[in-house]
C-alpha cells in the first residue's frame, strides 16, 4: 500500500491542496497527518475540515502541539506562535477544537509507528534534530519504521542492532529502500511551513510491500498563503518566512 | 534467519539452481536459470555465519539496495533481490568470460594495451559515476568485459550511492576496501569523492604497465597510511617502454590530494583515448621517487586533502564538464567570434575545472576520397589548427585543458553530434550562421546540432544592431 504522509500542515491550505493533489497523483492509498494541522497559517477551519474528511476516509490523523494547545490555554508558546494560537482558537468551530482535541498522539500500523514530535514521550513534544534525538526515539520504540514531523526539516535516521544511528540527508524524489534488517526514523518536513531553505511543500510517498521511502515536495502558491497570513492580521514574519521556507 | 543449504536442482522463486560458479569468503556463486529470463544469470549469495565480519552483511546489503538503481552496458543487469528473513541473495546478468584479474600471471602489458584497458574501465567509471555511485572498490577481480567490448564494473559491496543512506560509514571505525587500490582519502574514511575510483584505476594503470603495484599490498592501518606521504616509483623507471604520456596519465591519477587528480572520469578516458592530447608537466619525465628530505617534510606537514562531502560530490563533477566549441571561422564575423570568446570565457568563470575542445569541421565533397591527403588538404587541415589556436588566444586556462581539432565531414551537423558523443561531452557552444540565403536554403547546422545533441547546447548570436 502507499502511504501518503503529511505533517505540519500549519493551517496552510494552499500547501495542504497541493500535496494532497501530488500525492493522490502518485496513487496514494492510505493518508497520514502527523499533527500540527492548525497554528500559523490563515486557514485553520478549513484544513482541520479537510482533516476530519480525511479521517473519515480512512486516515490516520495525530496530534500536534499546536493542535494541542488550541485546547489547552496552560501552553506557553513563543510570542509569534502564541498570536497566531489566539487568533486560531477564535477561528476554529467547536466540532473542529473537539476534533483536534480527541486525536490520538502515536499510532501503529503493520511496522510503522508514527509520532508527531518522538516516540520517547509524545506529549513533551522532543525535537529529532541529531542522531541522539533520534536513538531515544528508536530505544523508545520496538517499531521497525517510525514516521514523525515537528522539526520542519526532512531527515533519515537508521540504525543497525548493536550499531550506532547515522544521519542522512533525503535528495528529494530518490526512493531509499528502507532495508529490512535495520529500524529507520524518518522525519517528513513540514507541509505548510517548510524550514529547509526550500518553500516548497515537504511531505513523504511510503510504499509497505516494498519499503521504499520517497522524500518529496510539491510547489504551492505561497504568494497566496503569504497575502492571506496578512490580511488575517497574523505576524507579518509568518508570511514573510514562506516565500524563503525559513 | 533461515539458512538453507543449496544444492543444484533445487528452486528458489522460480531460480533453478545449477552449478557453483564461485565459493569466495564471502559470498557463493551459483549459476542459475528461469525460464521467462533469456539471457544467462547467476545468483550470489552471502556466507553469513556467527561470528562473520559484519560488513559482509552490510556490504551485501549495499549491493542489494545500490544494484537495482543502477543501467546500462557497464553494469551487470539486474534480476531480483531475496529477502532477509528467507533466502538473502542477488539475482544479476552473467558476464561472459573472466575478470582481468588472470591477465595478472603476465603482467606487464604492453603500454598500448594498458592504454586500452584503461579508456574502457573509464568510461565504465564516468557511467557509474554519473548514476550518482562511487565503487569504491576498483581492482582486476571487478572488470569483466561484454563481448561487445564495454568494460563491466562488478560488485557493489563497498559502494556508495550519494542520494541513499551509506549503511558502511560510521559503521565501523576501520576504512573499507582493498589495500593495494585505496585511496588516500578513502584509508581517512572519506566514502564520497568520485576522484577515489580515479585513484584505484591509477593503481589499476600502474601495476599492469610495471608488474609491480606501486603501494606494495599493506596488511595494516600504518602501511596503509604510508602512501599519504610516499609516492611510488615512476613507472618509466620500472618499465622503460612507458610513454611520458601514459606516465603522465597515472601519476595524476595517484596524487594524494583528489584535487590535483583529474577532475572526472570522462576527462581522463578522454586523455587515455588520445595519448597525444596529453598535457605533459613535471610527472611525464620524473624518473625517481621524490627526495627523502621532501618526502620527510611531507610526512610532518601533510598534503592537503581536498576531499568533497556527499552534498557536494556532484557539485564537483559538475564543475568539470568537457565543453566542445564548435568554430565556424569561414562564416565568422568579428563580433560573433568576440560573443563566442565571451561565452566561453564565462563558462571557465562559473566551471574552472572545464576541458575545452575547440572544433572545426572542414568540410569534403565526398566520403572516402583522398584530397584530406594530398598537399593541398593536408595544408588545409593544418592552417585550420593554427586558426584554432588563435582564435583560443586570451581565454582562461581551463583546469581541464584545451584541445584543437579538425574534423573532415560532409555534413558539419553530423560530425559536430558524432564528436560529441564519442568524447562525453557535456555543452556544445556554437555560433549561429549569419541571416543569409545559405541558411534559409541548407538549413541551419546549429539548429540541427541543437535538436539532437545529447547534452547542453548554447548557441551564440548577436542581437542585431537598431538600423
Amino acid at each position: 500500500m502507499l502511504l501518503a504522509i503529511l505533517s505540519d500542515i500549519h493551517a496552510n491550505r494552499e500547501a495542504f491542496e497541493a500535496v494532497l493533489a501530488m500525492a493522490e497523483a502518485a496513487g496514494a492509498e492510505r493518508f497520514v497527518l502527523l499533527g500540527d494541522i492548525v497554528g500559523y497559517g490563515a486557514d485553520p477551519q478549513w484544513c482541520a475540515d479537510r482533516a476530519m474528511a480525511l479521517a473519515d476516509a480512512g486516515a490516520i490523523v495525530l496530534r500536534g502541539n499546536h493542535d494541542d494547545a488550541v485546547g489547552n490555554p496552560s501552553v506557553s508558546m513563543n510570542p509569534v506562535a502564541t498570536m497566531a494560537l489566539e487568533w486560531t482558537r477564535r477561528q476554529l468551530g467547536p466540532q473542529a477544537r473537539a476534533f483536534l482535541a480527541a486525536l490520538p498522539l502515536e499510532a501503529q500500523d503493520g511496522e510503522c509507528l508514527f509520532v508527531h514530535a518522538d516516540a520517547s514521550a509524545p506529549h513533551d513534544w522532543n525535537y529529532v534534530l541529531d542522531a541522539e534525538d533520534a536513538a531515544r526515539h528508536l530505544s523508545a520504540s520496538h517499531a521497525r519504521v517510525g514516521f514523525c514531523g515537528h522539526v520542519h526539516r526532512q531527515a533519515l535516521y537508521c540504525t543497525a542492532p548493536g550499531g550506532k544511528v547515522t544521519h542522512f540527508r533525503p535528495v528529494a524524489a530518490t526512493p531509499v529502500p528502507l532495508l529490512p534488517q535495520r529500524r529507520w526514523l524518518a522525519v517528513m518536513g513540514a507541509v505548510g511551513q517548510p524550514r529547509d531553505g526550500n518553500p516548497a511543500a515537504a511531505f513523504g510517498l511510503y510504499d509497505t510491500h516494498s519499503a521504499e521511502l520517497s522524500f518529496q515536495r510539491a510547489v504551492y502558491d505561497v504568494e497566496g498563503a503569504a497575502r492571506k497570513i496578512l490580511a488575517a492580521g497574523l505576524p507579518a514574519v509568518l508570511a514573510e518566512r514562506l516565500a524563503e521556507g525559513r | 534467519m533461515v539458512r538453507a543449504r543449496l544444492k543444484p536442482g533445487d528452486v528458489i522463486d522460480g531460480f533453478l539452481i545449477e552449478e557453483i560458479a564461485h565459493n569466495g569468503g564471502m559470498a557463493r556463486i551459483w549459476t542459475v536459470s528461469r525460464p521467462d529470463i533469456d539471457f544467462p544469470i547467476l545468483m550470489k549469495v552471502p556466507v553469513l555465519g556467527e561470528g562473520d565480519d559484519p560488513a559482509a552483511i552490510v556490504g551485501f546489503e549495499m549491493e542489494q539496495m545500490i544494484l537495482p538503481r543502477l543501467f546500462g552496458p557497464h553494469v551487470p543487469r539486474f534480476v531480483a533481490n531475496g529477502d532477509f528473513s528467507t533466502l538473502p541473495y542477488i539475482v544479476m546478468e552473467r558476464l561472459p568470460g573472466a575478470s582481468l584479474y588472470p591477465l595478472l600471471e603476465r603482467l606487464p602489458l604492453p603500454p598500448e594495451e594498458v592504454v586500452a584497458l584503461g579508456a574502457k574501465i573509464a568510461a565504465a567509471l564516468d557511467s557509474l559515476h554519473r548514476q550518482h555511485v562511487v565503487h569504491l572498490d576498483l581492482k582486476p577481480s571487478n572488470v569483466m568485459f561484454r563481448d561487445s567490448g564495454e568494460a563491466v564494473l562488478i560488485d557493489y559491496g563497498l559502494a556508495r550511492h550519494i542520494h541513499l543512506p551509506d549503511l558502511m560509514d560510521e559503521q565501523f571505525r576501520l576504512p573499507y576496501g582493498t589495500a593495494p587500490y585505496m585511496a588516500p582519502e578513502q584509508v581517512l574514511g572519506t566514502r564520497s569523492d568520485f576522484r577515489s575510483d580515479l585513484f584505484a584505476l591509477g593503481v589499476l594503470l600502474y601495476f599492469f604497465a610495471t608488474g609491480e603495484r606501486p603501494f606494495g599490498d599493506p596488511q595494516r592501518l600504518k602501511g596503509l597510511k604510508r602512501r599519504l606521504w610516499r609516492d611510488p616509483l615512476p613507472p618509466r623507471a620500472r618499465n622503460a617502454a612507458i610513454p611520458p604520456a601514459l606516465q603522465e596519465i597515472i601519476l595524476r591519477c595517484l596524487e594524494v590530494n583528489p584535487a590535483w587528480r583529474y577532475p572526472s572520469a570522462a576527462q581522463l578516458a578522454l586523455d587515455l583515448q588520445d595519448l597525444s592530447s596529453v598535457k605533459l608537466t613535471a610527472r611525464a619525465e620524473k624518473m625517481k621517487r621524490d627526495p627523502l628530505s621532501m618526502v620527510l617534510r611531507r610526512r610532518f606537514n601533510p598534503v592537503p586533502i581536498e576531499t568533497v562531502r556527499p552534498q557536494t560530490a556532484e557539485a564537483q563533477l559538475a564543475n568539470a564538464p568537457i565543453v566542445a566549441v564548435a568554430i565556424d571561422l569561414a562564416a565568422s564575423t568579428p563580433d560573433l567570434a568576440e560573443a563566442m570568446h565571451r561565452t566561453v570565457a564565462r563558462i571557465l568563470e562559473n566551471t574552472p575545472d572545464a576541458r575545452i575542445a575547440c572544433i572545426n569541421v572542414l568540410k569534403i565533397n565526398r566520403i572516402a576520397i583522398d584530397t584530406s591527403l594530398d598537399e593541398e588538404g593536408r595544408n588545409k587541415h593544418v592552417l585550420r589548427l593554427v586558426e584554432l589556436r588563435s582564435w583560443s588566444t586570451g581565454l582562461p586556462a581551463p583546469g581541464g585543458g584545451i584541445t584543437f581539432h579538425v574534423l573532415e565531414a560532409v555534413s558539419p551537423a553530423d560530425a559536430i553530434l558524432e564528436y560529441a558523443r564519442e568524447n562525453y561531452v557535456d555543452h556544445i557552444v556554437m555560433g549561429a550562421r549569419a541571416e543569409s540565403t545559405m541558411r534559409s536554403m541548407l538549413g541551419s547546422v546549429s539548429g540541427e546540432v541543437a535538436a539532437h545533441a545529447p547534452c547542453t547546447v548554447t548557441v551564440v548570436r548577436n542581437r542585431q544592431r537598431p538600423d
